[in-house]
């Protein structure tokens, strides 16, 4: 080695005799980053902009979000809009950091081998969606989607929902005690417009959609799930009561 | 060789009653999730683990059998790196599989699809893909290259008794369980941090043990200094581990459930998950097969590494910025501008620590240039090497808000990470598998150095079709996307963009299954070298009787 040093270096006789030290120095190195650029997002206030109308899931668009998550839509779909104008002209306003605050994981995605999905609740009707989910080349010819048409004969499994908000209520998710006690009725009451819950359910999640999402009235499928959560996508904000401009927005 | 008398002593003993006391407690625990599991997931789960830990203890018990645990104290542990190298083969031909059939399914999906098979759609078998191909095949590749290493370097047998046969059967058992979970549909919906929390509590426990494993061997290392390669080593697994641990913070929904919700929700977990995922590449897929660069290039070539000091700078370097760059994963998104210019700025600045590296491995070929012409590994590791400098520029130059806005959402990222996955990852774990296999079973070479030729150029050529065809595809939907017509509205539907991709899916496929049949022909090939006569090769390797400090 012709650029050896004759005598030990620093970093012969110290790093590369001890392991420990070694190892030591890589966690320092590694820390500091991961440090300064994450660690602030816990506490700064500006991290999640001031906005009305994001409430947690109902229990229904929660089971369909486990759907989504299931079949790994998210490897095709992205659900963030960015602030770009043809983005914003062909999904709508751009995403803000509010809009996913309850969502754990968050379901941005990094591909868009389909469109993004971040508000496309409430833009295509239950019937589309469903015959979509079916077959998508029935609606969209030239689509290179999968067909998920077992979902409609899915019986949605919902054993576990009043775990699943309680510990969503401990992470820190707003669902008050009532809610996660009347988890299954108020997951049963959504598929129901004619439910003794309707006034409930929309009284601890307003604005929430309350119908049969598969036209099945008999059951309730993965498939009522699924189509629940993407009608709520991107719906909840009310844009009114957000200003970009605004100091508490600048980010 | 004064040291390999192999002398079989009696072992104390307590590595195998530890692992057999974590085989217990599995299946204990796999039996209860079988018998109370809340979803049929984790009922199936629960047998398959439960099949998995009662191997384990037969396996334990066996190495006991004839009046207690006998240990061969060789200079050299070789066969858990045989069965690493075998491993890592089998693993590569199963991921590049999967990944032929999801590009098949993009380009005629009215072919590859299959309604009754649900659980064969796109959505399930591309974390199967990348899971394989980055976790299993190269996960198998660092753990058996980096045991071949540090032994060698350290002139020191492999620390911990059966620990190593735990970390690779544990590792295994951990593949075996992601996989299968994905098919069945469990996840956490994290890219490549698929793998819910079971599994990933299991891993903890077998990156532990493999780092017990790394550091116990270099504390009985006969060399005066830890060479290079350990450095690259040591750093990703320490790392990955971190970046496991934090990443993975979830609560269960039910102790016998599959399923369990992040810690961190929103902008929050999606830092925390693309600094973890960006450091799965910076770390695991690249510090640690830098670790192969550092051995296998100089031992192959016989030269000693370039410059010892380019090493220095290009280690410290590396890890402290390759830590920053996770946020160019979210230009333009809800996270806070701040978080993203600090990303970027790193990134760029990772161009230089990752330039170093690839000048430091390429001029080691200096007064060896010559063996680019006659050794087809040699050219094989170079062309690694380059494609690592080709990504490692297309990188930083992505990372840039203004060319981001147009590259991310687009096959563009695709091209980028194969050119890094094929080229860099996979050509230099192929050059140093043709490397190892002879000297692990004390071969003249490789069985056939024809086919080694044949795997090179089916490998590259499968690499450019497939990085050739993801550019302009990437290219040619961000720029539709964008395009506007004469009246100012937006010009193509979205749909129309999916449709302009089909001649590039198709190339893309084509791409694959060149670089897979490549991998087969180096299967096949290993096969013939380990069981076949090898008394008359091409491929003659220098026998690799004891380590020469490269430093």
């Amino acid at each position: 080695m012709a650029d050896t040093p004759q005598k030990p270096s620093f970093h012969q006789k110290f790093f590369e005799k001890n392991s420990l030290i070694l190892t030591l120095g890589v966690v320092v190195t590694i820390s500091i980053g991961g440090i300064v650029e994450i660690a602030p997002l816990f506490y700064l206030n500006s991290t999640i902009e001031e906005v009305e109308g994001v409430r947690p899931y109902t229990p229904l668009e929660l089971m369909g979000r486990q759907i989504y998550m299931r079949e790994g839509c998210y490897n095709c779909h992205s659900q963030m809009i960015r602030p770009l104008r043809d983005e914003v002209e062909r999904y709508g306003h751009y995403s803000l950091a509010a809009e996913s605050m309850y969502d754990r994981p968050f379901q941005w995605g990094s591909k868009r081998t389909g469109p993004d999905l971040a508000r496309v609740g409430g833009r295509y009707s239950d019937e589309w969606h469903r015959d979509h989910l079916i077959h998508p080349q029935s609606v969209v010819p030239e689509s290179i989607m999968p067909p998920y048409a077992f979902l409609q004969d899915a019986v949605l499994d919902y054993s576990t929902i009043t775990a699943h908000l309680r510990v969503n209520q401990f992470l820190g998710v707003p669902y008050s005690d009532e809610a996660v006690e009347n988890a299954v009725a108020d997951l049963e009451a959504q598929v129901d417009e004619f439910s003794s819950g309707y006034d409930d359910l929309i009284a601890r999640y307003p604005g929430a959609q309350i119908r049969n999402f598969d036209g099945n009235a008999e059951v309730i499928t993965e498939m009522d799930a699924l189509i629940a959560y993407l009608q709520v996508l991107g719906t909840m904000v009310d844009f009114s009561t957000y200003s970009p401009d605004a100091e508490a927005n600048q980010r | 060789m004064s040291q390999a008398t192999a002398m079989p002593v009696k072992s104390s003993g307590l590595d195998g009653m530890l692992i057999g006391l974590i085989c217990i407690l599995g299946a204990f625990w796999s039996l209860m999730a079988a018998a109370r599991g809340v979803d049929p997931q984790m009922v199936a789960h629960g047998w398959l683990m439960l099949g998995g830990f009662i191997i384990g203890l037969v396996l334990v018990v066996n190495a006991y059998s004839a009046n207690g645990r006998v240990e061969e104290t060789g200079l050299y542990h070789d066969n858990v790196i045989k069965a690493g190298a075998i491993a890592t083969m089998f693993w590569a031909v199963v991921g590049l599989l999967v990944g032929v059939v999801i590009a098949l399914q993009l380009a005629w999906p009215n072919i590859f699809y299959f309604e009754q098979f649900g659980f064969l759609n796109f959505g399930r078998l591309r974390p199967l893909h990348t899971s394989a191909v980055i976790f299993a095949f190269g996960g198998n590749a660092l753990i058996a290259t980096s045991f071949y290493v540090v032994q060698r370097t350290s002139r020191a047998r492999l620390a911990g008794g059966l620990w190593p046969w735990f970390v690779f059967w544990g590792y295994q058992f951990f593949i075996v369980i992601a996989a299968s979970g994905y098919v069945m549909g469990v996840t956490q919906a994290q890219e490549y941090a698929e793998p819910e929390w079971y599994a990933d509590i299991w891993l903890t426990l077998v990156w532990v043990a493999y780092l017990m494993v790394f550091l116990g061997t270099l504390w009985k290392r006969k060399e005066p200094h830890i060479y290079v390669a350990n450095w690259f080593y040591l750093a990703f697994i320490v790392t990955i581990a971190v970046l496991h641990l934090v990443n993975n913070l979830s609560i269960p929904v039910d102790p016998f459930g599959s399923f369990s919700y992040r810690v961190f929700s929103g902008v929050q977990n999606a830092l925390t998950q693309w600094w973890y995922g960006h450091n799965a590449v910076g770390f695991f897929l690249t510090a640690g097969f830098l670790g192969i660069m550092y051995y296998f290039i100089p031992k192959r070539v016989e030269r000693p590494v370039y410059s010892y000091r380019l090493s220095i700078v290009h280690f410290w370097t590396l890890i402290f910025i390759y830590i920053w760059a996770g946020p160019h994963h979210l230009h333009y998104t809800a996270l806070p501008e701040w978080a993203q210019t600090l990303g970027m700025t790193f990134s760029v600045m990772l161009w230089m620590p990752s330039w170093g590296g690839m000048i430091n491995g390429l001029m080691t070929l200096s007064g060896a240039w010559d063996k680019l012409r006659t050794d087809p590994v040699v050219r094989m590791m170079v062309v690694s090497v380059a494609f690592y400098g080709m990504s490692t520029f297309e990188g930083p130059l992505m990372s840039i808000r203004a060319v981001n806005a147009l590259s991310h959402y687009t096959d563009w990222t695709i091209g980028h990470v194969h050119s890094g996955a094929l080229g860099w990852v996979g050509m230099i774990s192929f050059g140093a598998i043709y490397c190892m296999v002879p000297w692990l079973w004390k071969k003249k070479g490789m069985w056939s150095r024809a086919l080694i030729e044949w795997h090179f150029w089916l490998a590259t050529l499968g690499i450019l079709l497939y990085i050739a065809a993801m550019w302009p595809s990437g290219i040619t939907q961000g720029l539709m996307w964008r395009a506007y017509n004469d009246l100012g509205f937006l010009e193509y539907s979205f749909i129309e963009t999916v449709e302009a991709m089909h001649p590039y899916y198709i190339i893309r496929a084509g791409g694959g299954l060149l670089f897979l049949a490549g991998a087969i022909l180096m299967a096949f090939n290993m096969y013939k070298t380990i069981t076949g006569d090898v008394s008359e090769t091409e491929d003659e390797v220098t026998p690799q009787p004891r380590a020469i400090p490269a430093e």
